[in-house]
């Protein structure tokens, strides 16, 4: 994947305005255009030979059951072109979830309790924020955390019991399709989300820095960006959205439950990376992510209407995600190998030795190596 | 001031996705409140039984299990699987890797897709799979939910393993017969809003209550049907009530757990242990003494049941009215009871004596 | 593993253009003995609360420490802290394997089958091929991510997967979805219950484990030098550190002891299916990370992995006895785990922040 972002050098302010408008156009052209013509071949091939794949009904099957994913993808992919992690998405449904269903049963009417829900999401999505960009703790550490937290709470809150009895019309409208087409009505809205999120990754100064972060923190400080403000308003975003899932999720399946969506976070991040976002930050567009996702989605699909057993399934989307990372690298060698460039610095991808770039983040390790002192 | 015009759009970006997030959740109409709305009224009678249909050659049966690679539900196959081969039938089984509510959605449409005449499940959870179940059978499928059901508007026909009250007393009448009638009894059920397991423990408490007065219901724990938290629930229980007499565990899964945790610690032949287990699994606890007795229905029977009410359903010798009557194969003639139910008999105890003749 | 802790309080990092910081293999001077003093006290930490939550239960139910107690305790907490010394010698090389409950599954059911298809293998041929069937799945996450140079997170990711699937694949392929107790040999049943002057047999195990890993990670340079690894993975390479050998060797030890313990889950519950283990990983991190190993690599010891796992397991065992909801266990690891990052990184500040002053009066 020759993603033209600048090399990670903290050399200061050129690199937030480093990619220029043609740059940007390759980005969201090039990256994304292997995953994306892997799911164009992957349709046509099962369409041609998997039996019902191809109709308007099994569309909608399949689109309900990657709506929820492709939404939480959205803000996740921002904050995971930063540089950073939240594992906490799934856990965050399943509270929010939980939730809703404790108010409902508690008699406040629906308009209210959404509300409160996406408020929570906030809430959850600024605890992370403040434990990441406050303290400067690893997201990767303190998402783990929040994980376990959440879905404690879930359970805290909701226990084992469901709560189901969600008026008709709301949880029929969650599974209601566009007349005769198949296609979902939520759809509609999660189009507009991702268009916006597109237009904000790729298109506006916020875009830019987004990447320019995960190319190098320090560069982006100096170069003026307020790193910690924009993080911690990413993830909270990320916990709005999640929760939007819970409540959509708790509408979709009808019952509101403490493990609703329980590891959905790996589907979320496996369908990202699949897309071609760099787990390190500073690589990826939306439109890899969106294929990424429907990828994950058809696969599972088509395999189910050839009775391919669960225990394969869960072999190839393992699998899927693994031979997504490793590509791009043996591409990458194949390619310096065949053509070996003369002048200037080998392209990124395969010089980039796994994690890197990135001094410790714990100082209490680096500091015996360099002190010497003496009282 | 990068920063400044960064943080406004973020933030302008933030406001975006909150009233999208808005529009899209406030699109019905205000005040819906828990409560308000009718409930639908019970599946479609209109349609007219025959009782004289043949079964069709070909029916495609469809059986979902609530998780695949669980033992208990592979016996039910294989015993859903006769059946279909008896009405020439096509099997196929299919199913979720984790036994999760949502998880058995997608699986439902994927047999409704595949044009499936016949769907056996037992549900996950009683709701997350109905608006699922509905569509499949507004695209023809008939429905047959066994050992969990769904809302029964949900499907035509639920084969019941037992009535509650033969589970129930049953149970009772084994860890009675073990205690001697009298001390402190436990329940390691499985997850807290399996349907069943709660409908039997209420029924244990009345019966007992009725019937045997000296057994005192202590706690009702919950090993969510595994056997790692089953066994510590196990655990946890005898700590907290050291003058326990007895466990019953209505769960394969938990009374498996909780008769080798008794068996190899020092409570084996003080705390009386019984429930619904599978032969197989209990075989050692009952040969070294550690269970006398306990109960089950037997799954196969359960599926190959299931099979012929879908055939049954399919061919419209039945329509999951009251009073319906159909051939179950080798089973004989059952009877469609209250709300599209039907008892599959009495469980089977299972001592030293028989275990041997059993093997599933 | 994503990156950048984004601190904006982090001065004590070391410029991003370094010079590469010399091996901490060099002259151990008195920073790194308040560096090891920290560790110490650190562990000290965890232990005080292990000792406080014992000590409420106990008075909200004396029985929690009767014999037959604490011994279930000490082999429920075996399993998991030999998956946690595994765990913290991948995580000091700033990776992480999250397919260890997958690995643990796969071994489990396979000594399983074993000894069902062998009943006459020996016990510690048994518990040999569940070890290495563990440093196999080790050894495929080592080769991709030290060769292929991909991310460790993602690749054990998808082998979380890969492995749990084929796990269940070959239990239904079989035909054998469940080994009971009833099918295993009764020597290799015997082990659960074994005891050497009334410590469990399991628990022993784990110890040994522990204590052996914690001699490695300390006294050999092999060892050390994965700490290297971890605080900087390109001052390392440059200091003539095998780094993909190392890294890679990390992960093979990881998945081994994951073997082992999946020998350990089979001995102990004696029903195996194709979900044992399933959603261990969150655990063991948080053993890890609660036990103050950085998840970004170059710090942590494996006693204060052990002595986390010791207190997530107490907790899980203690939450009943004290009248509280089973379900605030999963929150209470989450709490913990916040509570350990949050404590790691004022200590560090601290530590930095004398160390610096030493610093500028020294020189």
């Amino acid at each position: 994947m020759a993603v033209d972002t600048p090399p990670a050098t903290p050399a200061g302010q050129a690199g937030a305005q480093r990619p220029p408008a043609a740059s940007r156009l390759r980005l969201l052209g090039s990256g994304d255009a292997v995953i994306t013509f892997v799911l164009v071949l992957f349709l046509l091939v099962a369409a041609l030979s998997v039996e019902g794949f191809a109709s308007a009904r099994n569309t909608g099957f399949l689109l309900l059951d990657v709506v929820v994913i492709v939404l939480i993808a959205l803000p996740l992919t921002l904050v995971i072109v930063t540089g950073e992690i939240d594992l906490s998405v799934a856990s965050t449904v399943g509270l929010s979830s939980a939730v809703m269903g404790q108010l409902w049963f508690a008699g406040l009417p629906l308009e209210t309790v959404i509300p409160l829900c996406l408020l929570l999401g906030a809430v959850l999505g600024a605890v992370n924020g403040f434990f990441v960009t406050r303290l400067g703790l690893p997201s990767l550490a303190v998402t783990i955390g929040t994980l376990a937290l959440y879905r404690g709470l879930a359970f805290v809150v909701l226990g084992d019991r469901a709560v189901a009895d969600f008026p008709r019309s709301w949880t029929t409208w969650a599974i209601s399709t566009i007349g005769g087409t198949g296609i979902p009505v939520v759809v509609v809205p999660l189009l507009v989300l991702v268009l916006v999120t597109a237009v904000v990754l790729h298109a506006t100064p916020v875009g830019r820095s987004l990447y320019a972060m995960g190319n190098s923190e320090d560069a982006a400080r100096f170069s003026g960006i307020d790193v910690g403000r924009t993080k911690f308003w990413l993830f909270v975003v990320t916990g709005v959205v999640s929760a939007l899932g819970g409540v959509y999720w708790t509408l979709r399946y009808g019952s509101a439950r403490a493990d609703n969506a329980q590891g959905l976070e790996l589907q979320v991040i496996a369908a990202i990376l699949l897309g071609g976002v760099s787990i390190f930050g500073g690589r990826g567009g939306l439109l890899g992510v969106l294929a990424g996702a429907l990828l994950l989605g058809s696969v599972r699909n088509a395999l189910q209407l050839e009775n391919v057993p669960a225990d394969v399934l869960n072999i190839v989307t393992g699998g899927l995600l693994v031979v997504a990372v490793v590509a791009p690298q043996v591409a990458g060698w194949v390619r310096s190998r065949t053509r070996p460039r003369p002048a200037g610095p080998p392209n990124a991808p395969p010089a980039r030795p796994a994690p890197d770039t990135r001094p410790s983040t714990d100082p209490a390790v680096q500091v015996p190596a360099d002190q010497r002192g003496n009282r | 001031m990068t920063s400044f015009l960064t943080r406004r759009r973020l933030q302008g970006g933030v406001t975006g996705f909150a009233v999208a997030a808005l529009v899209l959740t406030t699109a019905a109409c205000g005040g819906t409140t828990r409560g308000e709305e009718e409930t639908t009224a019970g599946g479609d009678a209109a349609a007219s039984a025959n009782p004289d249909a043949e079964i069709p050659e070909g029916l495609a049966v469809g059986f979902l299990p609530k998780q695949v690679n669980n033992p208990y539900f592979s016996v039910a196959s294989a015993g859903a699987e006769a059946a279909t081969g008896e009405f020439s039938g096509e099997y196929t089984e299919t199913g979720p890797s984790e036994a999760s509510a949502s998880s058995q959605v997608s699986y439902i449409n994927t047999l409704s897709q595949q044009g499936t005449d016949v769907i056996l499940t037992s549900a996950n959870d009683p709701n997350a799979i109905c608006s699922a179940l509905d569509q499949a059978r507004s695209a023809g499928s008939s429905v047959v939910t066994f050992d969990s059901d769904t809302d029964p508007e949900c499907r035509d026909v639920f084969i019941n393993q037992a009535t509650t009250e033969g589970i129930a007393q049953t149970q009772v009448d084994l860890i009675a017969e073990q205690t001697g009638g009298q001390g402190q009894v436990a329940i390691l059920s499985a997850t807290a809003n399996a349907t069943n397991q709660n409908t039997w423990i209420a029924a244990m408490e009345e019966y007992a209550a009725a019937e045997h007065p000296g057994l005192e219901f202590v706690a009702t724990v919950y090993g969510d049907d595994e056997d790692e938290k089953s066994f510590q629930e196990t655990q946890g229980l005898l700590q907290t009530y050291p003058d326990l007499a007895g466990i019953i565990s209505p769960t394969t899964v938990g009374i498996a757990a909780a008769a080798r945790y008794l068996s190899g610690s020092e409570f084996k032949g003080q705390v009386a242990l019984t429930g619904l287990g599978t032969p197989n699994q209990m075989r050692e606890y009952v040969q070294d003494g550690t269970v006398q007795s306990f109960a089950l229905w037997n799954p196969e029977d359960l599926g190959y049941l299931a099979a012929y009410a879908g055939a049954a359903l399919a061919a419209g010798q039945i329509t999951g009215a009251e009073g319906e009557t159909f051939e179950a194969g080798e089973l004989g003639e059952y009877t469609v009871g209250a709300d599209g139910v039907v008892v599959l008999g009495d469980p089977t105890v299972f001592t030293a004596e028989n275990i041997g003749d059993f093997d599933f | 593993m994503s990156e950048r802790a984004g601190s904006p309080v982090d001065t004590a990092r070391p410029t991003a253009t370094p010079t590469p910081a010399a091996p901490p293999t060099e002259r151990p001077g008195r920073g790194a003995a308040l560096v090891h003093r920290l560790v110490v006290v650190r562990e000290l930490g965890i232990l005080a609360a292990l000792l406080l939550l014992v000590v409420v239960t106990v008075v909200a139910n004396p029985r929690f420490l009767s014999g037959q107690n604490v011994r279930d305790l000490l082999i429920s907490a075996s399993i998991l802290t030999v998956l946690a010394a595994g765990q913290t010698v991948v995580v000091v090389t700033r990776n992480v394997d999250l397919s260890v409950g997958s690995t643990l599954g796969l071994s489990a059911y396979a000594t399983g089958t074993l000894l069902v298809t062998a009943p006459g293998t020996p016990v510690p041929v048994a518990v040999l091929a569940g070890v290495v069937v563990g440093a196999l799945c080790g050894l495929l996450n080592g080769v991709i991510v030290a060769v292929a140079k991909v991310p460790s997170l993602v690749v054990t990711l998808g082998t979380l997967y890969a492995f749990r699937g084929i796990d269940s694949l070959w239990a239904s392929q079989s035909g054998r979805l469940q080994i009971n107790a009833a099918d295993l040999p009764d020597g290799f049943k015997a082990i659960a219950g074994a005891r050497v002057l009334g410590i469990p047999v399991l628990f022993l195990v784990a110890v040994v484990v522990v204590v052996a890993v914690g001699f490695v990670l300390r006294s050999y340079r092999s060892g050390r030098e994965l700490y290297g690894i971890g605080s900087d993975p390109d001052a390392a390479r440059l200091s003539g550190i095998p780094v993909g050998r190392r890294v890679l060797a990390a992960f093979v030890v990881s998945g081994a002891l994951a073997g082992l313990a999946g020998v350990m889950y089979a001995a102990r519950f004696q029903t195996l299916d194709a979900t044992a283990g399933t959603g261990q990983e969150l655990f063991v991190v948080a053993a890890a990370v609660v036990g103050g190993v950085a998840i970004f690599g170059g710090s942590g010891s494996v006693y204060g992995a052990a002595l986390g796992a010791l207190l997530l397991t107490t907790i899980g065992a203690a939450l009943p006895q004290l009248g509280l909801d089973p379900f605030w266990r999963e929150a209470a690891v989450g709490a913990l785990i916040l509570a350990a990052i949050v404590l790691d990184r004022s200590l560090s500040l601290r530590l930095a922040r004398r160390l610096r002053g030493r610093n500028l009066r020294g020189s």
